[in-house]
C-alpha cells in the first residue's frame, strides 16, 4: 500500500469509530460512561485529523482533510470492518473497543519507533499514550461485564462471538501480520479475567481495506457527511 | 532581536487556556516557539490531547492576543512531535492548578485532595470534564475533585 494509501486506512478506522462513540452521546448508561465514551471518540477524532491532513499534504492535490472525511463515498473508504459495526447495546460497543484498542497498541508502538514518515510516527507517539487509556477502559469493562451479573454476563459473550469475524482483518495487512500473536495473547488474557469463553466459529469477514464495506457504513456516511454536502463549504 | 522575541514570547505565553482557566498555555507547557519569519509572527503550539477540542480557540486567542499588541501578521502551527506530557507543565502551572482545586498530574496512588489534603482519594471516572482529567473524590473530606491525569 502506498504512503497515502496507509495513512487512509488508519484515518478512516479512526474517524469511523470517533462517529460511532459519538452516537452514544447523551445516551449512555451512565454520566461518567457517557464522558468516557465521548473522550475516546474525540481522541479517535483527533488522530483522524491528523492523518487526513498528512495524507493531503503528501497528495497535494489541493484537498482537504475534510474533502477526505466528509466529500468521499463508501467504497473509497478504507476502514476495517469492525469499526464500522453498529453500537449494539453496551456490551457490544465495548467489545468493539477492547478488539480494536489491543490492536491499536500494538499498531502505535510500532509505528512510534519505525515509521519512515515522520509525521506518521509523531501521531503515534502521541497516540500511543491515549490507546492505553482507551484499553483499560474497554478491558475494565469486559471484566466488570463479564464477571457481572448472569444478564451482563450473556451479552458480553454474545458481542464477543458475534464480533470475533471481523478480527483476522485487522492482520490481513503484511504490515499488521506481525502483530496477531502479541494481540491474541493479550485478548485471550482478558477473556479469561472475564470469566468468557474465546469463540469458537471460524467464519470471518475481510474487505474493508478494499473498499468493500458492511451496509452499515453506508448510513453512517449519510449521517456524517449530510451536513458538509448539502451545504458545501459551511462554516461555523 | 532577543528582547524583541522574548516579548513576543509573551504575548503568546500569557493567552488562557480556554478550559482551565487559571493556566496559561505557558505554563501547561503547550507553547512550543515563537518566532519571526519574513516579517510575520509564527507561534508553534501542541495539543495536550490529539483530538483537544480548545486547539481552535487557542489559536483564535492567540491572534487576538497579537492584534491587541500591535502584530497582525500571525502565523499559528501546530505540531504533534516531540508528543506532549504532563511533565510539560511547569511548577507555577502545578501551583496553580492545586489552588484552583485540580489536583496535579503525578502517579495516582500519590494523589492528594487539594481541599484536605488526604491521600488515597476514590478514582470515580478515569475520563472527567475534559480529555486531561479525571474524576476523583476525597476518601476523607468527601470533597470530589478532578485529578490532572499522567499523559
Amino acid at each position: 500500500m502506498s504512503l497515502v494509501g496507509t495513512l487512509l486506512a488508519h484515518a478512516d478506522d479512526n474517524m469511523v469509530l470517533a462517529q460511532r462513540l459519538g452516537e452514544w452521546i447523551s445516551k449512555a448508561p451512565e454520566l461518567e460512561i457517557d464522558i468516557a465514551l465521548a473522550n475516546i471518540g474525540l481522541d479517535h477524532l483527533g488522530v483522524a485529523r491528523a492523518l487526513y491532513t498528512r495524507a493531503a499534504e503528501l497528495e497535494g492535490a489541493g484537498r482537504t482533510e475534510d474533502d477526505f472525511a466528509m466529500l468521499r463515498d463508501e467504497r473509497e473508504f478504507t476502514n476495517l470492518l469492525l469499526v464500522e459495526q453498529p453500537n449494539g447495546d453496551f456490551a457490544h460497543t465495548i467489545v468493539r473497543q477492547f478488539l480494536f484498542d489491543a490492536y491499536q497498541l500494538l499498531l502505535w508502538e510500532d509505528l512510534a519507533a519505525n515509521a519512515e514518515d515522520e509525521t506518521l510516527k509523531g501521531v503515534a507517539a502521541k497516540a500511543i499514550k491515549e490507546a492505553r487509556y482507551h484499553h483499560r477502559f474497554s478491558s475494565g469493562w469486559m471484566i466488570r461485564l463479564g464477571d457481572g451479573t448472569e444478564e451482563s454476563h450473556r451479552r458480553v459473550q454474545a458481542a464477543l462471538d458475534q464480533l470475533w469475524r471481523f478480527t483476522d482483518e485487522m492482520f490481513e495487512d503484511g504490515s499488521t501480520a506481525g502483530y496477531r500473536a502479541a494481540w491474541e495473547r493479550g485478548v485471550i488474557e482478558v477473556v479469561a479475567e472475564a470469566s468468557l469463553e474465546m469463540p469458537t466459529d471460524p467464519y470471518q469477514r475481510t474487505g474493508g481495506r478494499k473498499g468493500l464495506h458492511t451496509e452499515h457504513l453506508g448510513r453512517l456516511l449519510a449521517e456524517m457527511q449530510w451536513l458538509a454536502r448539502s451545504h458545501p463549504g459551511a462554516t461555523w | 532581536m532577543v528582547t524583541a522575541t522574548t516579548a513576543l514570547w509573551d504575548v503568546a505565553a500569557r493567552v488562557v487556556d480556554p478550559e482551565i482557566p487559571v493556566l496559561t498555555i505557558g505554563d501547561l507547557g503547550i507553547l512550543r516557539d515563537v518566532d519571526v519569519e519574513e516579517g510575520r509572527v509564527v507561534v508553534t503550539i501542541t495539543p495536550t490531547y490529539s483530538g483537544c477540542p480548545a486547539m481552535r480557540r487557542i489559536e483564535d486567542d492567540v491572534r487576538a492576543a497579537f492584534a491587541r499588541a500591535g502584530h497582525e501578521r500571525v502565523e499559528v502551527r501546530t505540531v504533534l512531535s516531540p508528543a506532549w506530557s504532563t511533565d510539560w507543565i511547569t511548577e507555577e502551572g502545578r501551583r496553580k492548578l492545586e489552588e484552583f482545586g485540580i489536583a496535579p498530574p503525578g502517579a495516582e496512588h500519590e494523589v492528594l485532595c487539594p481541599r484536605c489534603r488526604a491521600d488515597r482519594p476514590h478514582l470515580v471516572a478515569r475520563f472527567g470534564s475534559t480529555a486531561c482529567k479525571a474524576l476523583m473524590v476525597c476518601s476523607s473530606c468527601g470533597e470530589p475533585f478532578d485529578w490532572f491525569k499522567e499523559l
